[in-house]
């Protein structure tokens, strides 16, 4: 039985739920969110490469790497916020962050 | 193929699943480096092997890494995840569960002809082929995305620099406007 593009897709749809599942459920630590961000934009990649191989065109692998690209820049920034997060308020629970709400 | 695809994807899902749902934030990078590994000869077994490398270096290599020294330092304890977890265990399983069974739903429709042997054709490797239009056809793209990690870098400088009191720092415009009339004095002594 040949691989087909079902089983890349079928993968990715079900980690990319598991990923939004993450932000759900775990609503006290940020860092659990932001891993939960990188388990999204994993999925989206494995479609990306997927579709990409199997239609043989490399525009997807191109794509994959400017999403890798975009994931690596936004967990810099994003780590570098929780940490001076946590240097203003001692933690970084989402329950915290109400300072915003005026 | 197909064996090491379901071995792949199998860890993957469940260590993924292990991501969310541990106690200790360490153990979750963990997973996440797992999970980011198995996907990597995911990647391999769709044929994009230089995707893989790049997965392995950045992801493993650098962001997971840099997750781990976060979570390390930031001393953030073993969560209480049971207590809080069933608030919203219901509504992220609604809303996780019905996006599960669109997503399967309009992927079981796809019947797109896929023209698979047009990659295999030309005798060339994964990263020569992306090598060849990376450099010339997305040329602005890849210099954006370059543009877009100096920023990144720069941000992350200017976020977490800080300026704490009675901690000597090095003011490189004091010590080069330094001139010999303010920084020497010369005292006649004496015969006495």
């Amino acid at each position: 039985m040949q691989l087909d593009p079902n089983h890349f897709t079928i993968l990715s749809a079900i980690l990319f739920c598991i990923g939004i599942m993450g932000i759900f459920l775990n609503r006290r630590s940020i860092i659990i969110i932001l891993m939960s961000i990188e388990i999204l934009l994993l999925s989206v990649n494995i479609n990306l490469v997927a579709f990409s191989s199997f239609h043989g065109n490399l525009t997807g692998q191109i794509f994959t790497m400017f999403v890798l690209t975009v994931a690596a820049a936004e967990a810099a920034i994003g780590l570098a916020i929780i940490v001076v997060f946590f240097r203003n308020r001692g933690s970084i629970k989402v329950e915290d962050a109400e300072k915003l709400k005026g | 193929m197909n064996l090491f695809f379901f071995l792949f994807s199998t860890i993957t899902v469940l260590s993924s699943i292990a991501v969310i749902s541990s106690r200790n934030p360490v153990h979750s990078v963990f997973f996440l480096i797992l999970a980011f590994v198995n996907s990597a000869g995911i990647f391999v077994l769709a044929g994009a092997e230089f995707l893989a490398m790049i997965l392995l270096i950045v992801y493993v290599g650098a962001v997971a890494v840099l997750f781990l020294f976060v979570v390390m330092m930031l001393n953030i304890g073993i969560e209480n995840i049971k207590t809080q977890a069933k608030k919203y265990f219901f509504s992220g399983f609604l809303v996780a569960g019905i996006l599960l069974l669109e997503l399967i739903f309009s992927f079981s429709n796809l019947d797109i002809i896929f023209n698979n042997s047009s990659s295999n054709t030309l005798n060339i490797s994964n990263s020569h082929a992306l090598g060849e239009i990376l450099y010339t056809d997305y040329f602005l793209p890849f210099q954006i995305s370059g543009c877009i990690l100096l920023v990144a870098m720069l941000g992350a400088i200017i976020l977490t620099l800080r300026k704490r009191e009675g901690v000597l720092r090095q003011d490189i415009n004091e010590q080069i406007s330094r001139t010999k009339k303010d920084s020497i004095e010369i005292i006649k002594i004496g015969k006495n």
